[in-house]
């Protein structure tokens, strides 16, 4: 028994001393493989009597299963160490930057003319859009601007080359033959919005030659004033963020509304700092008013039993007001610093019912 | 507009404060647009006076002066040579702000005396350029005085914008007449009674007009003044046209624009011993010309009326008088004018002219034709009162246009068409108080409309009129009335791309830029060249004449214009319109995109590489995929436009429809731009793709094979000219039912492979569906494919 105990005892020394896995492999082989020392004793039971052979069988299975156990352990603990080693070997500079993937940016006027559809698109609105180079009857005369009218002389219009009869293009001064343009090709009930580029011939701190409006329209057979101011009134506030936000209607002109309104929003300019929101100053972003019954005419529509309203505001002044960019020149000058500085990742599209 | 608040009072009888009155203007459609209280700018400025004025100790050229200001004495050291003892002038102590000077003024010791305050001339108040000397005011202004009032200054001046339909307000009174129809006081009345004449006018009318063109000068007053004295206006008179930015010239003169700007009715007056013969209202002489009172010379066209005498034309109608006949201090003898001229003439003339004149600006829109005679009485007035003199009896040509416009308003409509209810009567008395004769017809209002607002013509300006009076804070806000319960989409199809087109580019790292929809004639040229149809006639500058062929023009441009700022490495784009032709349809929707310098600049993981066309042709197909163009059925070829390099450039097409170009710019645009290479663009014409089928919202049904896919590389070699697609197409031919993709993993050329050739490497993925594959099936496969890739290719597989 003693050399049964014995060998128990040394193998499993030997099994706590192995310094890798390779000496313990080695050892578990020594002990357990085909010639292995344990291995050749139970081979060796065959001669006994049964009750010896049971007897040292018996020893001998306590010590194999001790053997495994105690191996199994010590590969573990190793195996443990092994990978400790390994993971330390290859550890990194976490602090390193990335692989670049630089994300590009949505220019202002595109997020702008998006949020836009976003709220108008919840009030029923559709998208209209229509062609920069326009004839007089679309820009001017359906609109009753007429050629002698001084508003056409204060439009400082860009225009084409003359034709073979004379005759010259212009370059739309604002998005309004759109209204035109729908009014001739679809029939009553209307709600259109238009967004699109516009031209003047003006160039300073405050103008550009070309700037983008968006344009509504609402045409059917009830719709008034108060829906105008309804309507101007939920935009503002959707798109200004300001629950609150009071509007002011002022009688204005323009030839293709009757009555006009010019639409300031409540600011507060204290201390220099333009605020929008209830204050005591107003400021003023938009034009409106009831199409003009010779507009209508002009359109085939009977002002007698159609109406409805049709308002215009800068897509850049909106913007500019909403969003603080100091200067107008500078949104065509294509200058990445700007670019990347002012302009909207394009991780969504705005929606009023997400929020964004 | 300009007025002071004392001329409107003139006009107005009102309790109203200055607030009331400016809150008001711009609540019934008269939007002011500056109020300036030079009072209140003013206000540190008083008279003093200079108790002695004694030579400085160290210095020539400066007094020492004692000041007594009425509250105290101060010493203020001058330097102009009219300071002396006694005299009285205007004060500025320390603390004030200089207008002239723009310095606020400090205590300070000029060379050892000591200095409290200024002593002001005229241009340090800003008010001049006289700066003889400091202010010298008469004996009889009390000490502390403030200088404003002495000076005519404390009358507030409002600046209102006039809209075109408002030309009746270019005259104080009309405003006035506005102010009195919202409830802010009464119009006072004006003395119109005639001036009796007292000898017969040497001068006549006549008119001399084409009888189709009649209506250009319909009708002309005048009369003449004998032994008038013309020397300068009244203060009062000299006080208001400063105020509202006029130059007073002389008592005629100034008669003549205080009408035009009290009472919006330009006239004329000549100088009677200067016009020799009558003056007849007629078109000029083609080629005739004209100094006229600017001192500029017009060449007149036979479309301009002037007004002539025998020596030729003296006046041109509605526009600007002449320099000959002109008054001057030496004028005795007098001819007033006042005439009507056809608006639509009056600007065209003027726009040939290229003069900006206050009678221009006013005939453009209109004057009140019953005005014309009361407005001789008004002017004869002012003459005889402040030049003396005698006048004639008044001499006129023509017939005075009969005014008479009557349009009706159904009360109801103010409900309809504005949301706001307001009783019948109120309506009427509304009208009334605007100068509107409101009768009854039935349930409508008839209103005859004043002479002064041509720019009544229907029931929607009665509206407009009765609601602007009323106040348009009653428009109540009402929600408009959904036409469907959820929206419907606001975006088109071909809407969605132009977002889904910037999202997916700017997802590629790129910037999304908006310019001009013009270039440069020579930016035009380089990028294919524009039609003489689609020039500007009127650019604002030769940078932008002409509509761009490509917002790829514009792109290369802004990358030009970055490098030069020390960014040369970018990607820009832009979703915008280019333009073929001025008709309708002439414009179209491209995305267009340039690359530039260096990709992703320096980094540790990877060696900077240079932009190339293959950066390119995939943005052209990101932009081409976000819009659902079947792009598995793409084309490529190498037939890009000239702007593109011809030899690394590409075009991606559906057949004979062009989607896309790609490539690197061509050297030569580089050059002319002088933009630093490599630069890589691309163009994809939005419009062209094909728009998906309607309602075909779901993908075709996914099978999942239960084997395992299998990978067997290949590596031909083929002529140097071969394309790529070519071979890829022929492999994935070989066995459409298990071949699932090839992938092109290496282009070689070098050691191994001779001259002229190129080894390209191809990964081809087996998917079975029915069966993992034999050792045998998958090389039936592989024969197949090399013999596809053989055949049409004319290349071999490489040992």
């Amino acid at each position: 028994m003693d050399s049964l105990e014995q060998l128990q005892s040394s193998l499993i020394d030997r099994v706590a001393a192995a310094g890798d896995l390779e000496t313990l492999e080695q050892l578990r082989v020594q002990a357990l493989g085909k010639k292995g020392e344990l291995t050749q004793r139970l081979k060796t039971l065959g001669s006994l009597s049964p009750d010896e052979r049971k007897e040292a069988g018996q020893g001998l299975n306590r010590v194999k299963e001790a053997l495994n156990a105690a191996i199994e352990s010590r590969r573990g603990d190793l195996e443990e160490t092994a990978l400790e080693a390994r993971l330390a070997k290859e550890a990194i500079d976490v602090t390193l930057p990335a692989r670049p993937a630089e994300v590009g940016r949505i220019h202002p006027i595109s997020q702008t003319w998006e949020e836009l559809v976003a709220i108008f698109g919840e009030m029923g609105f559709s998208v209209a859009e229509g062609p920069h180079i326009e004839d007089d009857f679309h820009n001017f005369t359906a609109l009753n601007i007429h050629e002698s009218h001084p508003a056409r002389q204060d439009m400082d219009t860009f225009y084409l080359r003359p034709a073979e009869d004379g005759s010259r293009k212009v370059l739309r001064t604002h998005t309004s033959p759109v209204q035109i343009r729908t009014m001739l090709s679809e029939k009553p009930p209307i709600r259109i919005i238009v967004p699109g580029r516009t031209f003047r011939a003006d160039h300073d701190a405050t103008h550009s030659p070309m700037f983008h409006q968006v344009e509504g329209l609402v045409i059917d057979k009830k719709t008034h004033m108060g829906h105008l101011k309804g309507t101007l009134t939920a935009f503002c506030r959707a798109y200004f963020g300001i629950d609150d936000l009071p509007l002011r209607f002022r009688p204005s002109y323009f030839p293709f509304t009757e009555p006009s309104a010019e639409v300031d929003i409540g600011c507060s300019r204290e201390g220099g700092e333009l605020k929008i929101g209830p204050g005591k100053d107003w400021l003023e972003i938009l034009g409106s008013g009831m199409v003009h019954p010779k507009v209508l005419a002009n359109c085939g529509i009977d002002p007698e039993v159609y109406q409805g309203f049709a308002f215009g505001m800068g897509i850049e002044r909106i913007a500019m007001l909403k969003y603080g960019f100091p200067d107008l020149r500078i949104f065509y000058e294509t200058d990445l610093r700007w670019l990347k500085h002012y302009g909207f990742v394009p991780l969504e599209l705005p929606s009023l019912v997400r929020g964004s | 507009m300009k007025f002071t608040l004392a001329w409107l009072k003139d006009h107005l009888e009102t309790e109203a404060s200055f607030k009331e009155i400016t809150d008001t203007l711009s609540m019934i459609g008269l939007e002011v647009e500056g109020i300036e209280d030079r009072a209140e700018a003013l206000k540190a400025f008083t008279v003093a006076r200079v108790k002695e004025a004694r030579q400085h100790p160290n210095a020539d050229r400066l007094r020492v002066c004692i000041v007594d200001t009425g509250r105290e004495e101060v010493q203020v050291v001058c330097g102009a040579p009219n300071a002396k003892t006694g005299m009285l002038g205007v004060f500025a102590p320390v603390g004030s702000y200089v207008p002239g000077t723009e310095i606020t003024l400090k205590a300070g010791n000029i060379r050892g005396e000591e200095s409290n305050g200024m002593l002001v001339s005229e241009r340090e108040m800003g008010l001049s350029d006289d700066h003889e000397g400091i202010i010298e005011l008469s004996e009889d202004v009390p000490l502390g005085t403030p200088f404003a009032r002495v000076a005519g200054l404390d009358d507030p001046v409002i600046e209102i914008a006039i809209t075109p339909n408002r030309g009746d307000c270019l005259g104080v009174r009309g405003i006035a007449r506005d102010l009195a129809a919202a409830g802010l006081g009464t119009l006072k009345p004006l003395d119109e009674t005639p001036v009796p004449g007292v000898f017969e006018s040497p001068i006549k009318w006549r008119r001399d007009l084409p009888e189709d063109q009649q209506h250009l000068c319909p009708f002309v007053a005048g009369r003449s003044f004998r032994n008038v004295k013309n020397g300068p206006s009244p203060k009062w008179m000299q006080d208001r046209l400063r105020a509202i930015g006029l130059r007073p010239i002389s008592a005629l003169v100034d008669i003549t624009n205080y009408v035009t700007f009290g009472l919006n009715r330009p006239l004329h007056v000549f100088d009677a011993d200067k016009v020799k013969g009558d003056v007849v209202m007629r078109l000029a002489k083609p080629g005739s010309e004209i100094v006229a009172l600017d001192g500029d010379t017009y060449s007149l066209d036979e479309t301009m009326v002037v007004i002539e005498d025998d020596a030729g034309p003296e006046g041109i109608g509605g526009i600007m008088g002449g320099e000959v006949s002109g008054c001057t201090e030496e004028t005795t003898n007098v001819f007033l004018e006042a005439a009507l001229f056809d608006p639509v003439r009056v600007a065209e003339s003027g726009r040939k002219l290229g003069i900006h004149s206050d009678a221009r600006y006013r005939f453009e829109r209109g004057v009140d034709p019953n005005f014309v005679l009361p407005a001789v009485e008004v002017a004869s007035r002012l003459i005889l009162e402040l030049c003396g003199g005698e006048a004639s009896a008044v001499v006129t040509a023509g017939e005075l246009p009969a005014w008479d416009r009557q349009v009706s308003l159904r009360p109801s409509r103010t409900a309809t068409l504005c949301g706001v209810e307001i009783a019948a009567d109120r309506q009427g008395e509304i009208l009334e108080r605007l100068g509107f004769a409101v009768g009854q017809d039935g349930d409508r209002l008839t209103a005859a409309v004043p002479s002064w607002r041509p720019d009544i013509e229907g029931e929607a300006c009665l509206v407009e009129e009765v609601l602007r009076i009323h106040g348009y804070d009653a428009i109540p806000e009402v929600d408009l009335p959904r036409e469907t319960y959820l929206p419907k989409a606001a975006l088109s199809p071909s809407q969605r791309r132009v977002a889904a087109t910037r999202t997916a580019l700017a997802w590629r790292g790129m910037l999304e830029g908006v310019t001009f929809s013009f270039v440069s004639s020579k930016e035009a040229a380089l990028f294919g060249g524009m039609p003489d149809a689609l020039r500007l006639d009127n650019p604002i500058s030769a940078d932008l004449d002409v509509m761009r062929p490509t917002p790829l023009a514009n792109l290369a441009s802004a990358a030009v214009r970055n490098a030069d700022r020390g960014y040369g490495d970018l990607a820009l784009f832009e979703v915008g319109p280019q333009y073929h032709d001025d008709s309708p349809k002439g414009q179209a929707t491209v995305a267009a995109g340039i690359r530039a310098g260096e990709s992703q600049g320096r980094n540790w993981t990877a060696a900077p590489r240079p932009v190339d066309a293959f950066d390119a042709k995939g943005d052209a197909e990101a932009v081409l995929a976000a819009c659902a163009a079947p792009t598995g059925n793409l084309q490529v070829t190498p037939d890009a436009p000239a702007w593109y390099h011809p030899g690394r450039s590409g075009v991606l097409r559906l057949g004979p429809n062009v989607l896309a170009q790609f490539g690197e710019l061509h050297p030569r645009v580089l050059k002319a731009l002088d933009l630093k290479g490599p630069a890589v663009a691309f163009e994809v014409f939005l419009d062209r793709v094909p728009l998906p089928r309607a309602g075909k919202q779901k993908p075709a049904l996914l099978t999942l094979s239960a084997f395992q896919p299998v990978s067997r590389d290949f590596a031909f070699l083929v002529d140097e000219d071969v394309p790529a697609e070519k071979l890829l197409r022929a492999a994935r031919g070989a066995d459409k039912a298990l071949i699932s993709d090839v992938a092109l993993f290496d282009v070689y050329r070098g050691k191994g492979v001779e001259p002229g050739k190129k080894s390209l490497a191809i990964a081809v993925t087996l998917q079975p569906r029915e069966a993992t594959l034999t050792d045998q099936e998958i090389e039936a496969v592989a024969e197949k494919v090399v013999k596809q890739v053989t055949t049409a290719t004319g290349g071999a597989l490489r040992a």
